[in-house]
Parts: C-alpha cells; structure tokens; sequence
C-alpha cells in the first residue's frame, strides 16, 4: 500500500489538510500525518516517496497523483527546501510525531545519552563551546545561563520552557511541538541534567490546542521521563497552559503566569537564573534553544560552532509571512541576509508589489527599508541597523503600507498586551497611539514630535521589561525610514 | 503641634549585621548587605524619588521614578529592586534621570483629576509630592485621551472610601492587603491601560468582599484613592499623639492624629513594637464611641437601682459613696467591701484600684477580669517557669519552623498578630490547629494548617497528654535540653505518667474524637519540625482543667527544647489591652503587684510602710465569692472600675442575683453598661485618648498611653480612684501618672527599671527590666527558668462534669468575631455593626435537620442554667455536636446559658464547654423578655431639677 505523508500541523490544518488527509484515508492510502516541512505555499501538501503535490484539495484523492496535476517534485529538488539547512528541523515532516520509537529510531535519545555519559559539568561546556544562544529574542549565551544556575546551590531547581510564541509572524515553535515533541522533552531533559534540576515546565500559550495535545502525549509516552537514568537522574516534565496574554511570553511575567498569578513582569534581579519559578534557580529557555541542545550533544559542540557567523552561530529557523508569495519556514545558518529570506525563498511580496519594509523580530522589532535588505541574519548585525532578530519572524510589507500606521499599531499592541504594572507602558503606549494620531491628523505637529521622542525616550529607557522598552523601536525605524508616512495629515 | 511622619526607606531593612560601603551620588555610604539602593540612599539623607515604593512592602518597581544611574552598568534600573553592592557608584540625581521621572509624571498626571486644591489628600499626596519633586509643569498629552476619570466612587466601607478616578495602580494596596494583612481580599482587574484595583472582582464593593478593613491599604495608599471618611468630611488633621491602642492584648502602637481636639483618624505607628505599623479594624477604625451620644459625662447617684439616676457633682458622688462604704463596713466589717479592677484600664489605674482596696479599704477583696479568662495562664506558667507570663514577643514567630495554635482564633480575636503569624505560615512555617472548630486559620489565602485537631470541647488535657505521649514514647525529648534546664525528678515522673497506655493517643480518641495517627503525626511535626511555637487562648483556660492545660503546654515545649531562644515558646495570647498589666499590678485577692503573695512578709511590709497602714496576710474574695457572699448577705458592697460581669461573667442569673443583694454597687465606665442596672453609684469613666498612663500587652511590653483629648467627664480614671480614696480620708495626691509608676517600680522588681523618661526614649519596655536586663526582656527564659529548673507537672485528664445529656445533647462553646471586641460596650457603638450586628447560634446541618432548623430561624438555646433565644446559622465549622455563640451583644445573653463550672485552681469560668438543647422558638425568652424590662426601667436618667 502506498503511504502518503500529509501534515498535521495547524498551518496546514488551516488550509484544509485533515479533510485532505481523510479523502486519502478514503481512496485507500495509508496516510501518515506528520509535521509540516514548511512550505505553506504548497499545503495541504502530500509527499509520497519522497516526491511532494500540492497544493491539494480532497477532490485530489483519486487520480491526481496518476495525472500528475499537482506534482512539484521531489522535495530534494525544491530549491527552498534543498537550499535549507535542517537541524532542528530535520525530522519535522518527515514522521509521525506521535510515534516514540520512530523517534528513537531516526537518532532521537542520542543526545540525552550522550550527555548521561559525561558530567553535567561537561554537558554545560559543550553548549557554551557549541556558541548557541537563546532563541527566543535576546540571545543570551545558553552556556552562560545553564552555570549560572547549576551554580545557584539549591535543593530545588527548575528548567522553564518558554513555548509562549506570540510575537506576530512567528511560527517555529509551534511546528517544532506540533512536528518533533520528543525533541524538546529531551532538550529539556538535558538541560535538567546539566543545571542538576529535577523537574521541567513547558509553558505553552492557550492558542497551541494542537501543540498541547502532541506534547501531553509525547510527555506521558517519552521513556526517558520519570524513569531512573544514569546515575540516579529522574527528570519530569509538567505542561502549563497560558491564558491568552502576550506579556506572558517575557520570562519574568512567564513565571508569574506559571505560579498562578497575573501575568506581570518582575523586575530583575533577582534574575530567574538565581530566584526563577517558584523563587528557585530556573533555566528559562525557548522551545528552538532547548532543542537545539540534544543535537548538540549527539553531533559534537564543534558542528553547531562550525555553522554561522561572528558570534551567531548554528542555525535558525527563520519564519516567512506577512505580504510575501511563499511563506513558511526556513532554516539556515546565521549570516544569511534578509534579501535572500525575502527574495529567494520568500519569492517577493505576495501582491507582486515592490517590498517597502520588512520587520524582522515580531511586533516589537524595527521596520527595515529595502535598503536594509542586505543586513545578514545575525544578532550584532541587526543591533548595529537598530533591529534585533528576536525570534526570527520576518513579516514583509509592499509599497502600499503606511508607517505611521504601523508605528501606531506599535504603542496600539503594547496598550494591548500590556501587563500593566510600569507605568511607562500602561500609560505611555496609550498616550502614544494618541500622540501619533494627532501628529498625522496634522495637530501641533512638531510640538507633537517632540512630546513622541520624549515618550519614545521614558518608554525605552524606563520600563520594566522589554515590551515596553522595545515598543519605541519599531515607532523609531518608521520615523527614521519612512517619515514622510506621518507628514500626510500635515499636508492635507 | 505637628503631625509625626515617619521617615520610609521605601524599601523594609534586611534581616543582616553585615554592611557594604559604597558611593552615592560622591558620598560614601554604608548600607546592610541586601539593602535596595533606594533604601541606601535613604539612610545617607538622600530621598530617591518614589511612588509605589514603601518601606513595609517588598519591591515592585513599577512607578519607574526611583531610576538611578550605576557606573559600568547599562541603563537606568529602578532603585528600589536593585541591591546594593560594595563598591558600586550609584548617580540619582542627573539631567538624564531628571527627564526621564519628568515624563513618567507626566504620563501619571495625564490620568489624573486634576482637583489638588478640593482634593481631600490635599498636602497629604505623594503623587503631589512627587509632582513637585520632578518639576512637572506642563502635561503636553493634554487631558482629553483615555482615562479613568469617571470611574466611580466606593462608598461601601464605613471607615474609608475608594475612589479609583484618583488611582496611579501602584499597587500598593494590593500589596499591603497580601503582604502585610495576608488576606489577600484585593487584586487588580484588567491590564495595560484599563488596570483597576478591586476588592475582589467586578461589581464588587468594599464592604461585601473579602476585606477585613485592617486599613493596611489606606496606610499604604499614596494618593486619596483610600482615604479615611473622617479625613474627607473635616480636612487633614493637625497635630498627632502617639499611644496604644485600648482592645485587645496585641498593643498596638498608633498615631491618634487631630484637628484640634477632634479624633479625625489613628494610623498605626511603624516604630511599634507590637505592630510594626500594622492595625485592625478595631484600634483602626473603631474609636467613635468616644464621641457617642451614650457617653455618661456626669457622675450619678442614686439610693436604689429601682430609682432613676440622679446627676450630682463629682464631690457629691464621692461623698456619697464613702459614707456608704463607711456605714457598710461599719455594720458588716471591711471584708463585706471588694473592688474589680479593669483590665481596659492602665497599670497606673489598675495598680491605683489595688491600692484603694488593700490600703482604703483595709481588704483583700481584690479580682480583676483575667479571673474569667488567663487566671490559669498565671497560675500554670508560674508554676512550671517561675514568672505568670509569655515566653516570646511577637516577633519571635518569625522565627518558628512549627507554629501550634491551641484554643485560639488569631484572625478574629488578636488579627494584628495573625497577620504575622500568616506571613511566616507563607514563607513555610507548618501549622497544627487545636480547635473544635475550622477557624480562618485552618485554611486561608495561602495558609492551610498541615495537621487540624478538631477536639471535642472539654478534652483539651487528654489531647496535649496524647502529643506528649508520642514525644516520650518514640524518642522525641530533647534529653539534653531537658537534663540541663529542668528538674529531672519531675521530669522522670511525668514521663513515666504520660507514657502510660491511658495518655496514648488511641486511648485519647474516645475524649477527643481526633483520629490517633493525626495526633501522632502532629506530635512528631511538633518534636521534630525545627523551632516549635506554642500559642493559645481562652480555649485553654476557660475549662474546668484550664491551669492543668497550662502546665500541659508548658511540659510539652520543655521536653522537645522549645523554650529559652527566639521561635518557641509558650504564648498566651491574651484577650484585654491590658489584662496582662492588671494581673501585674496585684489586681489578684492573693497577690501583691508583681505576684508576690499576701503571706509574703518582706512584700507585705514594704507596702506596709509605703501605704502607712497594716495589710492583711490572707487572700481576699475572688469575683465568684464576692457574688455568692452577696447573695448569702455577707457581702455588701462592691467598686468595678471598666468591667461589664453582669454581660461577661458566666451564668448570668447568679451574677444578678449578687449584684442585686449589693447594698452600694460602684460602677465606673465609659456607658450605662450592663452591670451599671444594680449599681447605685455612676462614674463616667475616661477612654484610653483622655488620659495618660501605660498598657502592657501579651508579650509583657509596657507602651505608653497619651492623652489626646480631655476626658469628657472632666477626670481620668486614676483620678476618679484617687477622689474616693481622699473622700475615705486617705491620703492619695499623685499629680500625674508617671508618679504611680515610680511608686510601682520602686516596689515592683520586675519593674524597677521602667521609667516614663525610658519609655520616652525606648517606646516600649518588656518587663522584667531591672539592673539584670536594663533593655527589659524580649524573650524569657534564655538562660535558665526564673523559677531555677523548669518543672514538669502532671496533668491527669478528668473530663467536664458539665457533658451531654439525654435532655441537653449539645456541646456550646463560646468565642469572638473579628469586628466586635468582647461584650462591645465600644463596638457595638460604632459602624463596626455594619459587620455582626447580633450575635447568631452557628449550628451544623446535621444537628439542624434532626431538630427542623433552616438558617435564619430563631432557636431557643437552653442550658441547666439558663435559656436564651438566638438566630440560628448553619455552618459546618463545627463538628455535628457542638453549637457556637459569641457572646458580645447585651441583647444575645449568651452567658444566660453558661454555667458557674470553673478551673479547679484559679475559678476560671468554663465558658467554653456547656450541655444545651437547641430547639426552634417564635419568640425571645423568658429571661430575655424580663430582661429587657428591667433594662429600660434601670437605666433612666432623672431631668435635673429645675
């Protein structure tokens, strides 16, 4: 019998996949539902021996695949997939991920056994060595944080994984808990092992019900959990559920959120590494930073430092959307640029339409201009042109958007999302969508510019934590790129 | 006349001796290890600026105007939740930090009402302050965007009101409402922009949450959004005196703050060593009937108490009362006179009253209250350490690993120290409860006690015999403890009893109905959890084995090595402001201030000398004698000085039968009370704001009392005692209270260091203070017992012989609410009503449904002594059995039903256990229906004459 893998992601579920998938079922295939490979241009999409169709309807069940309609090819030959360079991403797609032994079998364990067979200690050098950083936005040295905190003496300590994915445009988390689970149980694992921490939390936003549903079964089936492992280490893993707020994906509001409590922002110190989840030593990491961690180890420290570039090193997965043709994911190595992202595997804008600004870094990073667009993917590259990667959503916009509307949708989401504990942020991004509205409806316009930089100014520099910090830099890139978008209301 | 404004380092003091230096703004400063650098800063004089900061709350770091700038480190990090450290250089004040505070008050301002000038925070405000602080001129957001301007008001609460218009969501409220009250009754609704602080969740108000309004939050509020009424109605006061509050044996310390003579408001004082600037309630809010229209201002008289009162000038009514006096003792010598002292009064009055009765009236017939409630605290204390007191002060708990509360209901009845307790209980400390009842402690907001013991009432002894049964028999005594500071014969001895099968606790089960592997595994939590506190209250002393209890305490904290360090201990929480105090000052027919017996030669000489008159050797009449003489015409005449026996005292037919019989009964006290219906002589006595003196609470902490405000009857308490002593033809001539206390730490060991210029400069001593301890004493014991060697008593369990019967199958036990304070002569004449405005009969569903009760229905409570009608309320905090009363409304007569069952040593009246009957009734009962007739007759005032 012929077995056909169809995506079981979300994305592709969106498109239609499970009706797809059923029409299949129907025709008498045996379908396997997988992960999504991440061209979500051609979902719901088959792959059978390695050739892929798509996109597919159900009606595409009988015949399609004699007439050859909507056959792309094999996925080797697709040149946005065959130009990737799949890490994490390597199983994803490809099999079941509800299935442990097939797991096992395409390498998975390798790493946890790995890092069993030496000392924690050794585990801790291997990550620092390997150069990774922490993928979820700020890129703080992964190695770094795991000795803080196995150097934190305590009883108790605890691994927090932040599957919060809110930032807009950004997707890599989800495919990875919806297409390799056992992956991140095992980072997770790992990392427990290193820092000397007995029980791990995935805190995961209300939004994934597909992502819970295949971790809660990966967590009661994966053997490496709850189950004596070299040298006595036991390790378990609970699920958590947010409840719809942005703020909770910042690691202090996170922990707060994860005890029980409103979801507001600490301040730090103490930093979580030292008085984390229930005021205990915690490694707080992302989803794609601790699964990045049993590759490493199976694979050597040096093949992840081999890849990238400066101080970025290894791969990322780089996620596509907004106005562009071919969105998805795509992961290569640090030092790609984003014109290659955009162009040659994004395929340009969706409309056709010239690319005027690209924000690479979810809602909170900056509005690069086409000039920009030759920035390499890279933590102090994006610094140094006033972005930041953050979780490497890269969110493309045409000729016709306006900035300063965007720049308004900037303080509007952070009105929005936040926690309102500083008062920069509770009261500023309001003040700011105010400012901003009567700046491009033409009202004491260069008084208002001043009142806005002196906003932008109390903003970065005076609140709490990052979202009300880094809410000016997509308002600053627009006022620097694209201010002619705010004099519109001036010059009516 | 200032108001006292105590300095806030805006973020508390570490707990640390060690020290870092660093540079503040070009200053080297020393700050402790841990201290914020706001906190630093203000130590070094130099006032960061600050909004959702306060020194009695942890960190929060949202207002962002306590930036600072810190050399080598990126950023500007808020002050208040950046730690010290050493070598650090620290800037607070540059151009940079000066715009950024600038724009976060403008941000503020921009949703704020901008009514300074009509605002009733007006020069009170920090938002205000801060305003002026950073310079603000210009708002250039302008007033017309969002905001919560029109939010409306809360008037609910009686005490304060909540206006969110005038709110900055610093969430200091919140904060206090969990951190420092630990009631968790506020939260904030919403995010971001529409943040909003609630009571609890939307469409709720204050006065139907959770809120137990301690005023936590209004201290804590730095704007108007919680104001007092007071302060919104008249203005801010002008001027504030410090003293102690009058309830309960907690003692806090408050700031009565006024205009001019008028009470607008008490706030509870940081430096207090009981409080430490938290509050109740009670000594909060509830301080208006001072002003209440039933205030008697004018001593009375009259020849009988059928008459109606006759108002007479204070010479008149001294007069009167001496020739009474004088003609009684006359005809039926000087023992058929006795005395009440008061333990609402102060050390100086008591001691006063003491005097007045030994010295004037050439009797022992002295007793005070604490007969009916800590008497076996006194006796059983006594006699296994040496001294009639606590072992801790408060603070001491913050040092327990195991706290075990006992017949106590720390959340209603001393609410300021629970409010400790639960922070440490949130930290980690364990919990055992003793109670037949689920009190607030049991479980509530993130405390939930790991072992309840709900105990038949009357088997407390069976119970604290079973726990030390574990301890001896599994191992558990701290032999090195108890070999070094206790006498081994008695220890051997006791040890031999209690390990006897009888004391196991599967023996004990079919006393107490509590399960014997709870009690097992509570007593090893106890022996074996770290530091082991014990504190209890009156559902260990009102018990016919009340004192044999004390001593079970007492035995169990010195086999496990709990006493003598900080976290143990033995703590009675005791109920009056000052009962401590009264017992102190010799208010005991036995004792001579200081707990020197009658009998004592040396004691009795020195008074002998000082007082220039012969004493007598031999113990006076308790109350319940005093009454039974009364009754059987022995005894005629009797002065109570701030007691109401006829409501508090058990089985209250007997007392008004001896009341009745009295041929001059005295009454002194603030209103007409219950007791003041037999009396034939009135004097209004003075509230704890109109005089001068001082209080010694639970923990043995002597605060000073200020007068605020004159007495409105023109005299003081002590003055009042020292009129009837001169009108006796005794010489009494102090000037001033300060002189009473000389006289009683010149006679008093324990109190021979206790000055008023030390209590000036100290604020509060804990006795003993001598040349031993010149500090005073916070912890006892420390090292050794003062009795010698600690001693080991037994402490055989015989039950009540007041059990269920066929005809009375119900256990009632009696107890106290949060809101009102004992038999709420003062409570009950403010708002506090609002919360318990009768006292209800919680019954349980299962005793209702065999009698056909519903909630709400009225019920005969009846016992061999008495019946009483009250609403029945449905609760399952009692075990099916047990019934349960407060007793502290006159209309209630709840000790109708109690009976004259006392503590074998010291007449402690066995409230907390009576055989009753509940059954469903139409109407009041006989009792309460005469009652209420002699009432109204009993209390008229005559129409001066013309």
């Amino acid at each position: 019998m012929t077995t056909v893998l169809i995506a079981k992601d979300s994305g592709a579920k969106s498109v239609g996949a499970d009706a797809v998938a059923a029409a299949f079922e129907a025709a008498g295939l045996d379908v396997i539902r997988t992960g999504s490979r991440g061209l979500y241009w051609l979902e719901p999409m088959a792959e059978i021996d390695g050739v892929v169709y798509g996109p597919l309807t159900p009606e595409d069940a009988s015949g399609v695949l004699e007439s050859g309609a909507k056959r792309i090819g094999p996925l080797a030959d697709i040149p946005e997939f065959a130009m990737q360079n799949r890490m994490l991403f390597k199983r994803v797609g490809a099999m079941d991920p509800t299935d442990v032994e097939a797991y096992r079998a395409s390498g998975g364990e390798a790493g946890l056994n790995a890092a069993l067979a030496i000392s924690p200690d050794d585990v801790i050098q291997a990550i620092a060595d390997s150069g990774l950083r922490g993928r979820g936005g700020a890129g703080f040295p992964t190695g770094i944080k795991w000795r803080t905190v196995a150097d934190t003496p305590d009883q108790q300590k605890y691994i927090v994984c932040n599957a919060d994915e809110g930032d807009s445009g950004t997707f890599a988390d989800r495919m990875l808990m919806e297409g390799d689970p056992y992956l991140l149980l095992e980072g997770l694992a790992i990392a427990g092992y290193a820092v000397g921490a007995s029980k791990g939390f995935i805190y995961l936003r209300s939004e994934y019900p597909d992502a819970a549903e295949t971790l809660a079964n990966a967590i009661a089936n994966a053997p490496f959990l709850d189950a004596d492992l070299a040298g006595g280490f036991r390790f378990s893993i609970e699920l958590r559920m947010g409840a719809g707020a942005y703020i909770c994906g910042e690691e202090t509001a996170l922990l707060e959120s994860l005890e029980g409590k409103r979801g507001l922002s600490r301040a730090k110190p103490p930093l979580p590494a030292h008085a984390g989840a229930f005021g205990q030593p915690t490694v707080v990491n992302n989803v794609l930073t601790l699964a990045a961690a049993p590759i490493i180890l199976a694979e050597g420290a040096e093949a992840h430092q081999a890849m990238g570039t400066g101080r970025s090193r290894g791969t990322m997965p780089f996620q596509l959307a907004g106005n562009i043709k071919q969105g998805g994911l795509v992961e290569a190595p640090f030092g790609i640029t984003l014109r290659q992202l955009v162009e040659d595997f994004g395929g340009g804008t969706r409309s056709g339409r010239p690319v005027r600004a690209v924000q690479v870094g979810g809602p909170l990073g900056a509005y690069f201009p086409e000039s920009l667009l030759d920035t390499p993917m890279d933590y102090e590259a994006f610094a140094a042109a006033g972005g930041m990667l953050g979780h490497g959503g890269v969110v493309v916009f045409d000729d016709t958007v306006d900035l300063a509307a965007q720049a308004r949708f900037a303080f509007a989401f952070c009105a929005h999302e936040s926690c309102g504990k500083c008062t920069p942020c509770r009261i500023g991004a309001q003040r700011g969508v105010e400012t901003v509205d009567k700046i491009t409806s033409g009202e004491n316009v260069d008084a208002n510019f001043t009142v806005l930089d002196d906003l932008l100014e109390v903003m970065r520099d005076g609140s709490l934590c990052a979202l009300g910090g880094l809410t000016p830099t997509p308002v600053e890139s627009a006022l620097k790129w694209f201010k002619q978008d705010f004099d519109k209301g001036a010059s009516q | 006349m200032t108001i006292l404004k105590e300095i806030d380092y805006g973020t508390p003091a570490p707990k640390t001796e060690e020290t870092v230096t660093l540079m503040i703004d070009g200053q080297e400063v020393a700050a402790p290890k841990g201290a914020s650098i706001m906190h630093a800063a203000m130590l070094a004089g130099t006032e960061i600026p600050k909004l959702c900061a306060t020194d009695r709350l942890d960190a929060w770091g949202s207002c962002r105007l306590c930036l600072v700038e810190v050399d080598g480190r990126k950023g500007t990090p808020s002050s208040c939740t950046t730690p010290v450290e050493a070598g650090m250089s620290v800037s607070t004040d540059t151009e940079r930090l000066r715009r950024l505070r600038r724009g976060v008050m403008e941000l503020y301002i921009s949703d704020h009402p901008l009514d300074c000038l009509t605002c009733a925070a007006n020069n009170d405000c920090e938002l205000q302050d801060m305003a002026a602080a950073t310079g603000l001129r210009d708002v250039r957001y302008g007033y017309e965007g969002a905001n919560h301007l029109d939010a409306e008001k809360d008037p609910s609460n009686p005490y304060f009101s909540f206006d969110p218009a005038k709110c900055i969501v610093c969430n200091r409220c919140v904060r206090a409402c969990a951190e420092v009250q630990g009631t968790f009754a506020l939260t904030t609704l919403g995010r971001g922009f529409d943040s909003t602080i609630s009571a609890g969740g939307p469409d709720m108000d204050f006065l139907g949450s959770e809120c137990v309004s301690c005023g936590a939050c209004v201290d804590a509020c730095p704007t108007a959004t919680l104001i007092e009424k007071p302060v919104e109605a008249e203005g801010l006061p002008d001027r504030s005196v410090v003293t102690t509050c009058a309830y309960c044996g907690v003692g806090c310390s408050f700031k009565a703050e006024l205009k001019g003579d008028q009470v607008l408001r008490m706030t509870p004082l940081k430096a207090g060593g009981a409080n430490e600037g938290h509050s109740c309630v009670k000594g909060r809010f509830a301080w208006g009937y001072i002003n209440h229209p039933d205030r008697i201002t004018s001593p009375m008289i009259r020849d009988q108490i059928t008459d109606p009162w006759r108002e007479v000038s204070w010479d008149e009514a001294f007069q009167f009362t001496a020739d009474r006096i004088k003609s009684i003792q006359a005809e039926h010598g000087r023992d058929a006179v006795g005395s009440v002292t008061s333990s609402r009064c102060t050390n100086e009055e008591t001691y006063l009253v003491q005097k007045l009765t030994r010295a004037v009236f050439g009797t022992n017939n002295v007793d005070t209250c604490a007969r009916v409630c800590h008497a076996p605290t006194g006796y059983g204390l006594k006699t296994a350490f040496g001294t009639s007191a606590g072992t801790q002060d408060f603070k001491s708990v913050a040092d327990a690993d195991v706290i075990l509360v006992i017949g106590a209901n720390p959340t209603d009845a001393h609410p300021v120290f629970a409010s400790r307790m639960k922070r440490r209980l949130r930290e980690g400390a364990q919990l055992i409860v003793a109670d037949p009842r689920k009190t607030d402690i049991v479980r509530s907001a993130h405390v939930e006690a790991a072992h309840h013991l709900p105990l038949r009432p009357g088997s407390n002894v069976a119970l604290i015999n079973a726990l030390a049964h574990v301890i001896v028999t599994e191992g558990l005594v701290d032999d090195a403890f108890v070999a070094e500071r206790c006498d081994m014969d008695s220890f051997t001895h006791w040890a031999d009893f209690v390990a006897e099968d009888g004391n196991s606790p599967e023996a004990a089960e079919a006393h107490t109905g509590v399960s014997a592997a709870d009690v097992r595994k509570a007593a090893r939590l106890y022996a074996t959890g770290g530091n082991g506190a014990i504190y209890y209250g009156l559902g260990v002393t009102e018990h016919s084995q009340g004192s044999t209890m004390v001593m079970g305490m007492a035995n169990l904290a010195m086999a496990t090595g709990n006493l003598g360090r900080r976290g143990v201990g033995v703590n009675p929480l005791r109920g009056q402001n000052n009962v401590q105090g009264a017992c102190d000052m010799g208010s005991f027919p036995h004792e001579f201030p200081g707990y020197r017996h009658v009998s004592d030669d040396a004691a009795r000489t020195l008074y002998e000398n000082l007082w220039g008159v012969e004493l007598g050797n031999e113990p006076g009449l308790r109350i319940p004698n005093m009454l039974d003489g009364a009754v059987s015409g022995k005894f005629k005449a009797l002065y109570i000085q701030g007691e109401d026996i006829a409501q508090s005292d058990p089985n209250t037919s007997h007392v008004v039968a001896g009341l009745k019989a009295m041929e001059c009964l005295i009454v002194q006290d603030l209103f007409l009370n219950e007791t003041a219906h037999f009396a034939h002589v009135f004097l209004p006595g003075s509230t704890f704001l109109e005089k001068d003196g001082t209080f010694t609470n639970a923990e043995r902490r002597i605060n000073r009392v200020r007068k605020a405000v004159p007495p409105v009857g023109g005299l003081a308490d002590w003055e009042i005692t020292q009129g009837l002593a001169q009108a006796l033809g005794y010489p009494m001539n102090y000037s001033h209270p300060s002189e009473i206390m000389a006289e009683i730490s010149q006679t008093t060991p324990t109190f021979a260091g206790v000055t008023y210029e030390t209590l000036e400069s100290e604020g509060s001593i804990q006795w003993p203070c001598n040349d031993a301890q010149p500090q005073g004493t916070p912890i006892m014991h420390e090292d050794g017992f003062v009795r010698g060697k600690g001693l080991f008593m037994i402490t055989e369990f015989f039950a009540t012989s007041e059990r269920s019967t066929r005809k009375f199958p119900l256990l009632l036990t009696t107890g106290r609410i949060l809101s009102q304070y004992n038999v709420s002569v003062q409570t009950a004449r403010t708002p506090n009503v609002a919360w318990h405005d009768e006292d209800v009969l919680e019954v349980h569903p299962h005793d209702a449904e065999q009698r056909g009760l519903k909630d709400g229905d009225l019920v005969s409570l009846a016992s061999r002594a008495g019946e009483t009608t009250l609403t029945a309320r449905l609760s399952e905090r009692m075990q099916p059995g047990v019934v349960y009363t407060t007793f502290h409304h006159a209309a209630g007569q709840a000790n109708v039903v109690t009976t004259d069952n006392s503590d074998w040593a010291t007449n402690c009246p066995e409230y907390k256990v009576t055989a009753v009957e509940v059954r469903k009734t139409n109407q009041e009962s006989a009792w309460q229906r005469s009652y209420a007739v002699m009432s109204a007759e009993n209390r008229r005032i005559a129409e001066p004459a013309e």
